[in-house]
């Protein structure tokens, strides 16, 4: 007779080391929260200096404008896309401290594991963009999310032409 | 948790008996026919199981109610209500007075008994009786732990239905599938797992990192599928025994779309890197990794034919979403879906007979099923969004994920588990403590 196994052990053993994952920062709800007041120890100091000057190139990098968009199930950089990532690339190298990731996104007008892909090709084409332009490319990582993360969330088109997007956020 | 007590087998025996009380015993006229869509369900009787010395026993009411939920839901069975039984539960081992229950419309009649045989072990057993032809058809008794009798309530639906119908059942199986709570743009997703009535519902993950893509493996007792532990999008392998994750390999891009080989001794998967997505397959032995697909295209969601010959995936190559074969060593690629629209998530069905796919067309999702030839299309399921089938282990029926249209006020749409008849009959919700997507039965529990 064959065994029978049961399932043993509930939830998983694996959530302590989980780093929280990085927010999009959307338009301008970004905040400059950061500022802790128990600075008892230097190296907190520090690090608390550290997040706000990282909060601060986020909303600078926002300003500058952190996401292009994309057509249906396309991962081609119009002009707009490239003229926004030309001013982006200025920033990247203007802080040549910081590394960046770019997100890429699909509406959900698409299967799962195909827009997992596309988001992959769209966070690419603009990594590919940026280290023409002269971006280290060691400093740029890409990470895609498909259909996971909606900017908007509706059921027109509007909504779906702001979600088929690549975000750079600061690493 | 229902049985879990210990690792070791809970059946403990299995003892098969048929006895045959008449002499005609190949009594081939109760049937049902599976291949017809729109069938007058089979009544059948499901008296419940008595307990020692034929009194009542709370668990043997659960027993043929756990039963009847099963066989009711196959489309095929109509359960008379016990409350217009005529004569009271009798045990397996007597031959009922079939005049009691004909009267009734009852074509068929199920007894059965529990008892105790110790403190853990129980003895469950069952006859199934065809209440015209005034004979038994097949009969079983299980020597099991307790906690098991769910569990031994689904095999004996099983047992009942291949009976009735000559195909293989259904419903000594589980569902895992991703658990979804929050907001759209903010959702928490939980890899979750149930037996198929929706039962001793479980969490394995607890939300902290995005988990997509369950995959069964066809021979043990894992699961494959896409994590973002530490935010790296990659396949893992997942331990029920152990509640563990394990990463598979070390690739230089994000590497999704998992599933087992039928032999369970391979992954095969896309991996994304530079802006092409291909299909490789990693060997679970010996770490070896074969790379399947070469196009700067997307080719993702593979699936293996059940002889592992081989392997049907979709590709944007041909400049639209469609539908390829291929060998399993990645030769003679083929286009398969030429219908109107864009084609998706192929997965073969347990018998090889059909592929069943998601299908996109004029702002509409349908799920279908089609030849592996590409060949006798029809589409059986539709919605704003319906994605993702998975085969029941007989074929007979696939499971999705439906989501409703959000609303333009920003607000979320539920997503939710459906089931339904290869035949395109008998959409049905499965329901579940929350929202639900990417459903994937297993195959049926060793025993």
């Amino acid at each position: 007779m064959k065994k029978f196994i049961a399932i043993v052990g509930a939830v998983s053993l694996l959530s302590a080391c989980e780093t929280a994952s990085q927010k999009v920062v959307t338009g301008s709800t970004a905040s400059t929260s950061s500022g802790s007041t128990s600075a008892s120890s230097s190296v907190e100091k520090k690090k608390s200096l550290f997040a706000q000057a990282k909060q601060t190139a986020a909303d600078k990098l926002i300003a500058v404008g952190d996401r292009v968009l994309f057509d249906y199930d396309s991962a081609k950089l119009d002009s707009g896309a490239k003229i926004l990532l030309d001013a982006q690339s200025r920033f990247l190298r203007a802080n040549s401290d910081l590394n960046f990731i770019v997100e890429g996104h699909c509406d959900e007008r698409g299967t799962r594991e195909y827009n997992l892909a596309l988001g992959e090709q769209r966070a690419t084409a603009v990594r590919d963009y940026l280290v023409i332009q002269g971006i280290d490319p060691e400093r740029i990582k890409v990470i895609s999310y498909g259909k996971e993360k909606p900017a908007v969330v509706g059921s027109n088109s509007m909504a779906w032409s702001k979600n088929r997007r690549a975000v750079t956020i600061i690493d | 948790m229902q049985y879990i007590s210990n690792k070791n087998k809970i059946l403990k025996k299995l003892i098969f008996f048929i006895l045959f009380f008449t002499s005609s015993c190949f009594a081939e006229d109760l049937r049902i026919n599976i291949n017809s869509g729109q069938v007058d369900p089979l009544p059948i009787a499901i008296a419940d199981f008595t307990g020692e010395k034929g009194k009542a026993s709370e668990t043997g009411r659960l027993i043929s109610q756990v039963i009847s939920n099963n066989l009711v839901s196959s489309g095929q069975f109509k359960a008379v209500d016990s409350a217009a039984f005529i004569a009271p539960p009798t045990s397996p081992s007597v031959r009922p007075n079939f005049t009691d229950w004909s009267p009734l419309g009852i074509k068929a009649l199920i007894t059965g008994s529990i008892k105790n045989v110790d403190d853990q072990q129980i003895e469950i057993e069952f006859r199934l009786w065809d209440v015209i032809a005034e004979t038994d058809l097949i009969g079983l008794r299980l020597s099991v732990n307790s906690k098991a009798w769910r569990r031994v309530a689904h095999i004996i639906s099983d047992e009942i239905f291949e009976r009735l119908s000559g195909d293989s059942g259904y419903f000594d199986t589980r569902i895992v599938y991703i658990a979804e709570s929050g907001p759209q743009d903010k959702r928490l997703k939980r890899l979750a797992i149930m037996d198929q009535d929706g039962e001793n519902h479980q969490y394995l993950t607890d939300g902290s990192f995005l988990v997509l893509t369950p995959r069964f493996s066809p021979t043990t007792q894992e699961i494959t599928y896409l994590a973002y532990f530490k935010n790296e999008p990659r396949v893992y392998i997942f331990n029920l025994e152990t509640g563990q994750q394990e990463l598979l390999g070390s690739f230089p891009g994000m590497t999704f779309a998992p599933r087992f080989s039928p032999t369970g001794d391979k992954i095969i998967m896309s991996l994304a890197t530079k802006g092409v997505t291909d299909i490789y397959t990693m060997n679970l032995n010996n770490q070896k990794v074969t790379r399947l697909t070469n196009s700067v295209s997307i080719d993702t969601s593979p699936s293996f034919s059940p002889n592992g010959k081989k392997v049907i995936f979709n590709s944007d190559r041909g400049g639209s979403q469609q539908i390829y074969i291929m060998d399993n060593n990645g030769n003679n690629v083929k286009r398969i879906s030429f219908g109107k629209g864009r084609y998706a998530t192929p997965v073969w069905a347990p018998k090889g007979e059909l592929i069943a796919f998601t299908k996109m067309l004029k702002n509409k999702f349908f799920i279908g099923v089609m030849a592996p030839d590409g060949s006798g299309e029809r589409l059986l399921a539709e919605g704003y969004l319906v994605e993702g089938p998975t085969w029941a282990p007989n074929g007979r029926v696939l499971m999705y994920f439906k989501q409703e249209a959000p609303k333009d006020n920003g607000k979320s749409s539920s997503v939710n588990l459906y089931k339904i008849d290869i035949t395109g009959f008998r959409e049905t919700r499965i329901l579940t403590p929350s929202d639900g997507s990417d459903p994937a039965w297993s195959p049926l529990l060793p025993n």
